[in-house]
């Protein structure tokens, strides 16, 4: 079996409120002191993949795939120290956040050069959506680009009757669906799939582990569309929510009369809506 | 002539989601002079129906039984198919924010040669293109994109939208049989979780707990106040992460996010992933004991004060003024 994850990185979400700036230029957040990390839903769908890997207990080879700019190495060196087999980066040029169409594209045209000898991965497995601009429209639209069948918000992947067994998230509960090779998946989190901290010696073996660059030109997409990255959507503007809303609160001499206070004005709102 | 789509799945109904899916469809409709037509996926009640008939100039529905079942290829298919079954010349086909509705929106965006955005909280024509604004950053930003293709599928914070106003006379119904194709990854299993009530999107209020709780007994003292005053059950990231309440309570970024009348945090301090779930609200109360908790910059009214004091007694009075 073979399974792809797609990674991102992104900038570091725990940055404080306080210390988010953004660039008006850009139109996107400014890096300021903040880190680059690995969005953390890509690394759900690692450890989803790897917890296949072992519960198939057979030949499984995990390969990761990231477009972005040289930094994100750190990313896909940090999958192969966590045991992933062997990683491939397409060097982005251009548009430091292009639209999920390009994305999808890029991604698509790698995926097929990896998949040229040995045929296509069984499961593809992509985050459901980013820590930074969270549009969350790249797995979607990855498996349109590749023409396969796509699940999303999976929690965890198993082998199964002839293929593989999902469980997914929905707004009524767990699902179970059965898939057939080759297909996508987007990776959501649960308590079982928590990224595991590499340990030091995979983590020394991950620099000998191979880790092939492209660029767009290798996937024939030299192109002023795909770099600019802009073909269905582009950020038009971007800024801080005033968030100093005024807040009454709730006064009083005594507990008693503050929290009549409150069930009144809690009361007035309930009754509002009939 | 442009018009606007609504789609929806029949098995959900006309739920307060699809109401405000269908009421931000009719201003955008009436912003470009255009129709509302509504498509639906799958079997759908006659109650839900004619209420989608009246509220719309037209519904289109792809009654094919297999589409009770939900499979996400044949939704997909239906959906493309259902498209063109209502002319094809929109320039924005928008859905609500259930599960099914948002892994859709991408993949149908990508068949119809248009643009996609996730979790839209207003949206506007602009000439050609349609502008969607939503929170970014986990919530520390407000952005807003320009979707240049159409049609814009736009997958909605749909309760945060009013619901559409009934027309003067009900659109027409029109059921089409749909060629669908076997699904290549089959839905075979539902664990449906124990869920009283209905779904926290749909709820106009709710009471949130978390970290500051402790442990999951509280909620039991927060179900009290909940039934008080008829609202559902939610929760922080850390309270489910802890185990304390199911998953799928978890408002936030990478939980529900919803948009009630009345939003009672309790004991939650209000990181932005949180505010992410719940900045739409339109009332939002707190319970903290920390005055410089974050949630008492997002909220109209509050207290200062340790929950284990206020929850029953607040409970108790609320019972009094119900009664």
């Amino acid at each position: 079996m073979k399974l792809l994850v797609c990674l991102k990185q992104i900038l570091d979400p725990d940055v404080p409120a306080r210390d988010f700036q953004i660039d008006p230029a850009a139109r996107a957040a400014r890096r300021g002191g903040a880190n680059l990390v690995t969005n953390i839903f890509c690394e759900n769908a690692v450890e989803t993949a790897l917890q296949l890997r072992e519960a198939a207990g057979g030949d499984v080879k995990i390969t990761a795939l990231c477009y972005g700019e040289s930094s994100a190495e750190d990313c896909l060196r940090k999958a192969m120290a966590m045991t992933v087999d062997e990683a491939c980066l397409v060097e982005r040029d251009g548009n430091t956040n292009p639209d999920a169409a390009a994305v999808g594209r890029v991604l698509a045209a790698a995926i097929r050069r990896l998949e040229q000898d040995g045929g296509p991965f069984d499961a593809v497995l992509v985050g459901r959506e980013s820590g930074d601009w969270g549009v969350g429209q790249t797995g979607g639209l990855l498996a349109e680009e590749l023409g396969r069948p796509a699940l999303g918000f999976v929690e965890s992947l198993q082998p199964g009757n002839g293929g593989v067994t999902l469980r997914r998230q929905t707004d009524v509960g767990i699902e179970v669906a059965e898939a057939e090779s080759p297909f996508l998946v987007t990776i959501t989190n649960n308590e079982d799939n928590v990224p595991r901290i590499p340990k030091t010696r995979d983590v020394m073996m991950s620099y000998r582990k191979p880790l092939q660059k492209l660029s767009l030109a290798d996937l024939e997409l030299d192109s002023e569309e795909i770099r600019a990255g802009s073909s269905i959507f582009e950020v038009e503007e971007i800024f801080i929510p005033a968030d100093e809303v005024e807040c009454e609160l709730a006064e009083g001499d005594t507990l008693e009369e503050r929290v009549d206070q409150l069930a009144k004005r809690i009361h007035e709102v309930v009754a509002s809506i009939g | 002539m442009a018009n606007v789509a609504v789609c929806v799945l029949g098995s959900l109904g006309y739920d307060r989601a699809a109401q405000g899916a269908a009421g931000a469809g009719r201003a955008l409709a009436e912003s470009i002079g255009g129709e509302l037509h509504a498509l639906v996926i799958g079997p759908a009640s006659d109650d839900a129906v004619a209420a989608l008939a009246a509220v719309a100039d037209r519904v289109v529905i792809g009654a094919n039984e297999a589409l009770g079942d939900y499979q996400p290829e044949q939704a997909l298919q239906a959906a493309q198919q259902l498209h063109a079954a209502g002319g094809g010349d929109y320039v924005a086909v928008l859905l609500s924010n259930d599960t099914y509705s948002q892994e859709i929106a991408p993949r149908l965006a990508h068949r119809l040669g248009g643009s996609s955005m996730a979790d839209a909280a207003a949206i506007r024509a602009d000439g050609d293109h349609l502008l969607a604004q939503r929170t970014a950053y986990g919530g520390k930003a407000i952005s807003i994109y320009r979707l240049k293709k159409q049609p814009a599928v736009v997958w909605l914070r749909a309760r945060g939208f009013e619901p559409a106003p009934e027309q003067p006379s009900p659109g027409d119904v029109t059921n089409v049989d749909l060629a669908l194709d076997p699904p290549r990854i089959r839905i075979t299993g539902r664990e449906v979780a124990a869920q009283e009530g209905v779904r926290l999107e749909d709820a106009p209020v709710i009471v949130s707990g978390g970290r500051g709780l402790g442990g999951p007994e509280p909620f039991q003292e927060l179900k009290k106040l909940a039934d008080a005053i008829g609202a559902e059950q939610g929760a922080s990231r850390a309270a489910c992460d802890a185990g304390w309440v199911p998953p799928n309570w978890q408002v936030g970024q990478t939980g529900k996010k919803v948009a009630p009348e009345l939003y009672i945090a309790i004991a939650i301090s209000g990181a932005s992933q949180h505010l992410l779930g719940m900045g739409d609200s339109k009332v939002v109360a707190a319970i903290n004991t920390d005055a410089d908790a974050p949630i008492f910059k997002h909220c109209s009214f509050g207290i200062v004060e340790d929950y284990k004091q206020v929850v029953p007694l607040l409970t108790e009075k609320l019972q009094a003024m119900a009664g």
